[in-house]
């Protein structure tokens, strides 16, 4: 049986005349932390959208445990997200719920857990992200950037999902926060044995959390390996993005 | 040259109807989305619950506001025109009709989109802008089900029993100025106001009503669900749910009377 978690053939997406996405191939194993590195603009969020199909793509082929998703019913799409889990750039948490609520909101709605038992569950979960049970029952708008990505990892670890997207995990941080977010992803995605696929361009946090790193450029994944190979390739465009040079065949348009 | 010049004219004119074209279908879709998930589980009660307590009994000072003051105004205005017929016992009739049939229904549904269509379309448009909505996604929860159903179920249950009590609160408006300005005998005036009182004045008014709920929650939720962009999208969002359902309230508010009273 194949080990392979998430296969992805081909894929393309345009936004009109835009391309983003050309023909992306990439295989994610059961258990791997795949880090997806790349500029601003490359579409790396709109890979992971499409994997989630949250956004349809206009050609190619995602199959998760063998299964195609692109084309399948919304019923069959919510049963492919009890699988997963997300952290969110921004956190995206719902403003008008309490943080156990956020956090608890899929042990609610979809595995129709009680109120009680799911606000217990909930409380667990902070505290294995590092945040103290009288945060509970603030409202998300009442915490800081760091303790709202706790929150936010807290929601995506929640459902125990098989497979965990990041999306910019540690954007908006300072140094130390970005770390305890790094560990906290580390020890969530070992802790559950998940799959994991983070999109930065933090080469920090990409070094930390990745067993494996794939780097997307002008809509193609255009090198994979893991860090140790990344730190000896020759790949120029690998080169210039990990030494953050401005000089090298990737051109900024300004 | 000249077909060059054709060319770029010809597609200066088509884009905006081609614009117009996909959003009539986007909307269509958008309605036909709304409404299939309206009407299939699972349903949130609770958050219908709360939408109608929002819509509902939110709304209540303003709809009681807008109609007590409309109905002294139509009281003092029929007044002061049937005098010169000698027509002044009408006036408690005419207000009863103008209330009932027009003024609580439509002016009802104009105050309610200023409030709830900007409200309904500000917070799912700020949803729509910080993913919070792709978040809904993710945790298996449809968008449709969970913030669009409950407020376009609410908003056609909850705008008739606020034009009902717009209705009550207009007729007595017209009841303080009769009486208390105009002189009128109040045990006449509400005499007449009953004799005069049909099932078809209120019929009108409720059916408005739903109709003027379901525009008010599909504009607010249309709008605030498509809306791009930070801040400024959020606002035009806003902007675009109250220009289009209070538009649509007066383009429904003709048909709808012609749909019942045209001979």
């Amino acid at each position: 049986m194949s080990d392979t978690k998430i296969k992805i053939t081909n894929l393309k997406k345009a936004f009109g005349r835009k391309v983003v996405l050309d023909g992306v191939d990439l295989d994610i194993r059961k258990g791997e932390s795949l880090v997806v590195i790349g500029g601003s603009g490359t579409g790396k969020s709109v890979l992971i959208k499409c994997i989630q199909g949250i956004l349809v793509p206009d050609a190619g082929s995602i199959k998760i445990d063998g299964n195609e998703v692109v084309g399948v019913t919304e019923e069959q799409k919510e049963a492919m997200h009890s699988k997963m889990g997300m952290l969110f750039q921004g956190g995206a948490l719902f403003d008008s719920l309490s943080v156990w609520e956020n956090v608890a909101f899929g042990l609610i709605e979809n595995q129709k857990m009680p109120k009680k038992e799911a606000k217990l569950a909930a409380v667990n979960v902070l505290r294995q992200v590092g945040l103290a049970p009288d945060v509970a029952d603030l409202s998300p708008s009442e915490l800081s950037g760091g303790m709202q990505k706790r929150v936010g990892l807290a929601r995506a670890i929640a459902t125990k999902p098989e497979i965990i997207f990041f999306d910019e995990p540690t954007t908006g941080l300072d140094p130390i926060m970005s770390d305890v977010i790094n560990d906290l992803i580390i020890e969530s995605v070992k802790g559950l044995g998940a799959t994991a696929l983070t999109i930065t361009h933090d080469m920090a946090s990409a070094r930390k959390i990745a067993d494996r790193i794939a780097m997307l450029y002008k809509g193609k994944i255009i090198w994979q390996g893991t860090v140790k190979e990344m730190d000896k390739t020759d790949n120029p465009y690998v080169c210039q993005f990990i030494h953050g040079s401005s000089k090298g065949p990737i051109k900024v348009e300004v | 040259m000249a077909k060059k010049y054709i060319e770029n004219f010809l597609r200066k004119q088509g884009k905006p109807l081609v614009t117009f074209i996909s959003r009539l279908g986007e909307l269509s879709l958008f309605i036909a989305k709304s409404l299939y998930n309206c009407v299939t589980p699972p349903f949130y009660l609770r958050l219908l619950g709360k939408q109608m307590i929002d819509i509902g009994f939110y709304s209540l000072p303003v709809v009681g506001l807008t109609t007590i003051f409309a109905g002294m105004v139509i009281a003092l205005q029929s007044y002061s025109g049937f005098a010169r017929f000698g027509a002044e016992s009408a006036v408690a009739s005419v207000v009863l009709i103008s209330v009932t049939r027009e003024l609580a229904p439509v002016l009802s549904a104009l105050m309610v989109a200023g409030r709830i269509g900007a409200a309904m379309a500000a917070e799912i448009g700020t949803m729509r802008v910080t993913e919070q909505i792709d978040a809904l996604t993710t945790l298996s929860t449809n968008p449709f089900k969970y913030l669009v159903a409950p407020r376009i179920i609410a908003g056609i249950l909850v705008l008739p029993l606020l034009v009902l009590f717009g209705d009550v609160i207009g007729i007595f408006g017209g009841y303080v100025i009769g009486v208390y300005k105009l002189g009128f005998n109040p045990a006449n005036y509400i005499n007449s106001t009953l004799q005069e009182l049909q099932a078809i004045d209120i019929t009108t008014g409720v059916v408005k009503a739903c109709v003027f709920g379901f525009i008010i929650s599909l504009m607010g939720c249309y709008n605030g669900y498509k809306s791009k962009g930070g801040a400024q999208g959020v606002g035009e969002a806003t902007t675009n749910a109250v220009v289009s359902a209070s538009i649509l309230i007066l383009i429904f508010n003709y048909i709808i009377t012609e749909v019942f009273f045209s001979k």
